[in-house]
């Protein structure tokens, strides 16, 4: 069967699969909508807080990203796993305690302040909507690429599928579907990582191969891949370039802007009681790691996989660079999509890879002939195009784009729900609605789910300029806004409103700040960004995409000298905190 | 009074193994992982520096496993002190 068709089967099969799922698990209730009742399982509410969490950057990017960095892509292994261990052990136990359905009412109710919840909520939006026009983006790619339509038409289709489960079902339908999507996607990851391992080194486990030696050699993979490619004048591969303080911050920012992201901490609202979102969080980590410790084997083996492709002998050998005619079918497929370049630069008709930012390489790159490194690589295609770098068998190909589809998906509809909770339980009945009917208040969450949608849409269509950027903010804004109220309205009672509502406006301002200064964010009228991002600029040497981490030690340290100048908080709100410490 | 004794032993139970488990998932990633992975890469681990081991996968094992001892003992905590749901 030809590949297309192929793809269209599997993909299809599976969003039959979502449907179904939706229209078995209708939404009755608010409870059902916000927190399917309170019902699920523990280990199967882990799984799909997994496939919630792992979203197209996880599937597509990450590999990828590790890939090209080597070591220095370990901040996002360690930061956004690290994070469900301050989740489960801070946050999720006591939050489920507080038995209500949003982030945003926690805060509201423990600082007894509408004000409080304002801010939550508009954090909360900001959050989601930038981190969901990337979903959006990644269904949009692997439409185009595998289903070879439109990236609108891909978009329509993606939005219609979210459209019926989330807005039918709610928390319910989207926990349902999630985990049909996280089988779908697990298998989608680690067949491919598995076929690769067994060629490269014979040991069919991804984590033991990436430790093991090369097939018909007695080095070890890694020690290989520093070889290969410092002799192109790469760093290498297990030693980072970063700097330590600078890896310690983005590894932090990540880790408390991942207990702080509000579609996250939700679903620990689902389960039937406390001891059981502690279990939850343990199942949803395993879960994940299932993927993160998958990624990084294929990150090394995909690295090595292309670096020996085009650089086919001993470096500086004239018929060791593969010739640009010779190149495999997958080169032709990806270069049509723009993500994989060739500039013949000295005009020789071979392809030279190599690192033209180093100096002395760049300089005994010259006396071979070479002109400057000629391939450009994206490094979201390497784990799309890896079953086709390692011939794999072609239902292999259509399952990794039903994987990819749906991780973005899955993110996308518990991004969609978590806003529309925002606007139709916190802003409508929390604030300007107080007395809206049970039946009126889930039909303005369904209707606010829709304009999500819709909205989100429009953002994966019309890109904006700086969705790179914009990964760097949502982490550092759920860090520096959101985790540190949260936590200390559980573990300390003296925290009042003063003191959380200006640690969030000091540590959302800062982090904010620093970010549109090197990044430019929203302000390009107005010059931003203003300074050139580069190390020597840095504040301390932190990078934007560390930066959230100083803007939580400044949050807390805010919140709680505010807190203490001003009256402790008035009694009812003590014995809130009481309330939610004990489980019973 | 004694109600709530026997309350605050429960949060300092609860405080001193949080503690405890923060302590260890500080030390795998940010001390093996970040801060030490220069010298610990020294060491062979397998096919493995043990630094580039720690970060890129020893640190997610123990997470792991710091997650589900958590719960066991926390939930195991709840009954000795009398506070488990029902």
């Amino acid at each position: 069967m030809e590949l297309k068709t192929l793809t269209y089967l599997v993909v299809g099969a599976s969003f039959a699969l979502y449907i179904g799922i939706a229209i078995w698990s209708r939404a009755a209730t608010t409870g059902d909508f916000y927190v399917a009742g309170k019902h699920v399982p523990p280990l199967a509410n882990g799984m799909a807080t997994a496939a919630d969490w792992m979203s197209a950057a996880s599937f597509i990017s990450m590999a990828g990203l590790i890939a090209f960095l080597g070591y220095d892509g370990s901040v996002y292994l360690m930061g956004w796993t690290g994070g469900y261990v301050l989740l489960a052990l801070l946050l999720a136990p006591y939050l489920r305690k507080f038995g209500k359905f949003t982030v945003p009412e926690f805060i509201g109710e423990r600082y007894d302040s509408r004000a409080a919840r304002i801010v939550a909520v508009i954090c909360l939006i900001v959050i989601s909507f930038t981190y969901v026009a990337g979903q959006m983006r990644g269904v949009g790619i692997v439409f185009s690429r595998f289903l070879e339509v439109p990236i609108g038409l891909g978009l329509v289709f993606g939005m219609g599928i979210v459209f019926v489960y989330a807005v039918l079902g709610g928390m319910k339908g989207v926990t349902y579907t999630q985990i049909a999507q996280y089988c779908v996607l697990i298998c989608a990851y680690t067949v491919p990582a598995v076929f690769i391992a067994l060629q490269i080194t014979g040991m069919p486990i991804p984590q033991i191969a990436f430790g093991s030696t090369v097939q018909g050699d007695s080095v070890h993979l890694l020690q290989k891949l520093d070889q290969v490619v410092t002799a192109l004048g790469f760093p290498a591969y297990t030693s980072g370039t970063k700097s330590t303080l600078d890896v310690f911050c983005i590894t932090a920012a990540l880790m408390i802007g991942t207990a702080g992201l509000p579609h996250v901490i939700v679903r620990f609202f689902t389960v039937p009681k406390v001891r059981d979102a502690r279990y939850s969080a343990g199942w949803a980590l395993l879960f994940i790691g299932l993927l993160y410790l998958t990624a990084p084997a294929v990150g090394s083996m995909a690295r090595l996989n292309l670096t020996e492709t085009i650089q086919t002998g001993a470096v500086g050998a004239e018929t060791a660079n593969l010739a640009y005619e010779d190149r495999p079918s997958w080169f032709r497929t990806w270069e049509a999509t723009g993500l994989l370049e060739f500039d013949d630069k000295n005009g020789d008709g071979r392809i030279q890879y190599y690192n033209d930012q180093n100096p002395e390489f760049a300089t005994t790159a010259q006396t071979f002939g070479w002109n400057g490194n000629e391939l450009r690589v994206d490094p979201d295609i390497m784990v799309l195009a890896n079953p086709e770098i390692a011939s794999l068998p072609q239902w292999v190909i259509a399952l990794v784009a039903a994987g990819g589809i749906a991780a973005a998906l899955s993110t996308a509809a518990g991004l969609l729900l978590v806003i529309s909770a925002a606007v139709s339980h916190d802003l409508l009945k929390g604030v300007f609605m107080p007395h809206i009917s049970e039946r009126k208040e889930l039909l303005a969450g369904r209707i606010s789910a829709g304009i999500a949608i819709v909205i989100a849409g429009l953002l994966g269509y019309y890109p904006p300029a700086f969705v790179a950027q914009v990964v760097a903010f949502a982490f550092g804004l759920a860090a520096a806004s959101l985790f540190p109220p949260i936590l200390l309205g559980i573990f300390s009672k003296r925290i009042n409103k003063q003191g959380a509502i200006a640690g969030m406006i000091t540590g959302l301002v800062f982090t904010y700040g620093y970010i549109e200064y090197f990044k430019g964010l929203f302000l390009r009228w107005a010059g931003s960004p203003w300074s050139e991002d580069v190390a020597e600029n840095w504040l301390l040497g932190v990078s934007p995409e560390g930066i959230g981490a100083i803007g939580v030690v400044l949050n807390f340290a805010v919140a709680i000298t505010v807190s203490h100048m001003t009256a402790a908080p008035p009694a009812k709100v003590q014995a809130l905190v009481d309330h939610i410490r004990y489980p019973r | 009074m004694a109600e709530q004794n026997a309350k605050d032993r429960y949060w300092r139970a609860n405080l001193r193994l949080v503690a405890y488990c923060l302590a260890v998932w500080f030390t795998v990633s940010f001390g093996c992982g970040i801060v030490f992975a220069g010298p610990l890469n020294q060491i062979r681990f397998f096919g493995f520096e043990l630094g580039f081991w720690f970060a890129q996968q020893g640190s997610i094992l123990c997470f792991i496993g710091l997650i589900f001892f958590y719960a066991w003992r926390m939930n195991r905590i709840d009954r000795e002190h009398d506070v488990e749901e029902d």
